[in-house]
């Protein structure tokens, strides 16, 4: 068994390790430095945090819904949630452009009534890597639902407390370790989307080139640059990964 | 008319509850019965978080659930407090918080509901663990702090779930009297729900034995104690009961077999006897005084505070306390066969 694991483990370390071996450290304050590289590292931290909130805003009611609701086709709804989450992320990107996109199913209206057009946009990034990252909340927080006794929120009833009140003051109170990991997790997830981004948002510099873009054009030009906004990307995975250690390295969730 | 006036009519797959039940203010009713009679879905209806089926509830004249005229009231428009059985203190607030979270949601400003809270920890004699979490707390604490939380929004009715149940011996004791003064203070209406007959009898003015959803027994704790009704009762208080039709001294036993008896009596009647009564011997004993005489095999025996508490399968099936020398000097273990005597003089007869 230990030699197999070891094997899976270097499988899984060995990657990152290449990457900082062949950092061109010396070069990298100039690289840092560049306009483009620092561009889309605040596009990626700005629309990968705009995504989780979304993923919050939405995405903690619909957890709520298929938790505790009594709804009918509940299995159905939460299949259809993992759903962005087993396409290949070049599909989501497809599906919201047809979707959203100019001559999409909502995207003609948009355009039509509102002059709203979402493709090839900052907000369209967003839309993507919200897209993409949402099943990860809504699983994280459902799960920490599911095993918070419910028994809380009938004593805040007896109390006197409303539906909301109850929500605010006890219920999200009691699952703020599993909101944490799902957003944690939602951020993670947006901040390295490719797929979805690049086919639905495109990738412009400055509007829709987030970091995980930007690796993969400069891998074509300019290899260093690649290496260099790689491991950027990955110290901020790293310091997201960091905000989890509690929950899961050390094992056993709350 | 003032305090609770019920009929808790709930019907689910496989169970029926049908539980009239009319509390008086200031009054303290206990419902006891086995797990699964049906006691906690009642407190549960009660409180409003179990809608009825069928029957009423109605608080101080006025109906909070009515499943006939499509009244519900919910939980939180109820003028009640509850105490659960694990009491479900808020584990991210304070003690003082989870006091004032009743207030607070009931539209009282936070220093104010902060002011109430602070003076009912005092009341129950926990002021100086205000600030601490309920993982700080000891049990006696939390359930201290579960009925100042209860009793903080001065409800008119007040739930108990198995109050002392989660409690070690010990504390239980001084948490029970405690409580039999806070509830003697209470002038609300006051439900608890226990399977312990002690705190059925210590805490309350009358015990409603519940079982499979019925009522099966009602009346004074010391009433229920004398003359239990059902099996279940009679095991409760600690007592033999046998049913069977009465003649004179003599009892035909349901099932077979003669009971002499006390006192006379006539038609269907309720025989009671504490197992301390009940006398065991090897060989059968000689023809005397008027005493009842059984043959039997000992089923189980188990240590009851100073003396063993022999079970007889015999007909009628009875306890017998014996003590450990007796024991010993009769040889007994479970399989042994032995005679059970009781005299007539320590039964109980009463109406069924």
């Amino acid at each position: 068994m230990l030699v197999p694991a070891l094997v899976g483990l270097a499988f899984l370390v060995l990657p990152v390790v290449a990457v900082l071996l062949r950092t061109p450290w010396a070069a990298l304050p100039h690289q840092l430095a560049r306009s483009e590289v620092l561009e889309s590292l605040r596009l990626s931290l700005v629309s990968a945090t705009l995504a989780t909130t979304l993923c919050l805003l939405l995405g903690v009611p619909l957890a709520w819904v298929l938790a505790r609701s009594e709804l009918r086709g509940r299995g159905l709804v939460r299949a259809l949630v993992t759903v962005p989450l087993v396409l290949p992320p070049v599909v989501d990107g497809v599906a919201l452009l047809l979707l959203l996109g100019r001559r999409g199913v909502l995207g003609q209206y948009l355009d039509a009534w509102f002059g709203i057009s979402l493709p090839f946009s900052t907000a369209a990034v967003v839309i993507a890597e919200a897209f993409v990252a949402m099943p990860f909340l809504v699983i994280s927080v459902e799960g920490a639902l599911r095993a918070a006794d419910r028994r809380y929120d009938d004593a805040a009833a007896t109390l006197g407390a409303s539906r909301w009140l109850t929500f605010r003051r006890v219920t999200l109170p009691l699952v703020a370790p599993g909101v944490a990991a799902g957003a944690a997790l939602s951020f993670a997830r947006a901040l390295g989307e490719f797929g979805a981004t690049i086919t639905f948002a495109g990738s412009f510099p400055g509007v829709t080139r987030t970091m995980p873009l930007s690796v993969y054009l400069a891998l074509e030009t300019d290899p260093d640059a690649a290496v260099v906004l790689s491991v950027v990307l990955l110290v901020v995975s790293v310091l997201v990964l960091a905000t989890l250690r509690g929950r899961w390295l050390s094992g056993v969730p709350r | 008319m003032t305090g609770l006036h019920a009929r808790v009519g709930v019907e689910r797959p496989g169970f029926t509850l049908d539980l009239p039940l009319d509390v008086a203010p200031g009054e303290v009713v206990a419902l006891l019965g086995p797990n699964g009679a049906g006691k906690t879905t009642t407190l549960r209806a009660l409180a409003g978080l179990v809608s009825l089926t069928a029957g009423i509830v109605e608080l101080d004249g006025v109906p909070l659930d009515d499943p006939a005229r499509d009244v519900f009231v919910r939980a939180e428009d109820r003028p009640l407090g509850m105490v659960f059985q694990d009491y479900l203190l808020f584990p991210h607030l304070t003690a003082l918080e989870n006091v004032a979270f009743g207030p607070r949601a009931r539209g009282t400003a936070r220093s104010a509901a902060r002011d109430q809270a602070r003076a009912w920890l005092a009341r129950v004699g926990l002021a100086e663990v205000a600030s601490a979490h309920p993982s700080a707390l000891s049990g006696g604490q939390a359930q201290r702090v579960a009925l100042a939380r209860a009793l903080v929004t001065e409800p008119r009715l007040l739930l108990l779930d198995e109050p002392l149940a989660a409690l070690d011996a010990v504390t239980r004791l001084a948490v029970r009297s405690d409580l039999r003064r806070h509830l003697t203070e209470f002038a609300g209406t006051t439900v608890l729900v226990t399977h312990d007959p002690v705190d059925a009898m210590v805490l309350a003015d009358r015990i409603v034995v519940v079982e499979d959803g019925r009522v099966v027994q009602e009346g004074a704790p010391a009433d229920v104690a004398r003359a239990p009704r059902t099996e279940y009762v009679a095991r409760l208080v600690g007592l033999n009961l046998v049913r069977g039709t009465a003649h004179g001294t003599t009892v035909r036993i349901d099932g077979g077999g003669v009971l002499h008896v006390s006192g006379p009596a006539e038609g269907e009647v309720l025989v009671a006897f504490a197992p301390s009564a009940v006398a065991l011997h090897r060989e059968r004993p000689t023809a005397g005084s008027p005493r009842n005489t059984w043959e039997g095999r000992i089923g189980g025996m188990e240590q009851h505070a100073d003396v063993i508490r022999v079970s007889v399968d015999s007909q009628p099936p009875v306890l017998a306390d014996v003590t450990t020398a007796a024991v010993a000097d009769l040889d007994l273990t479970p399989g042994s066969r032995v005679y059970a005597t009781l005299k007539a003089t320590e039964t109980q007869v009463y109406p069924a």
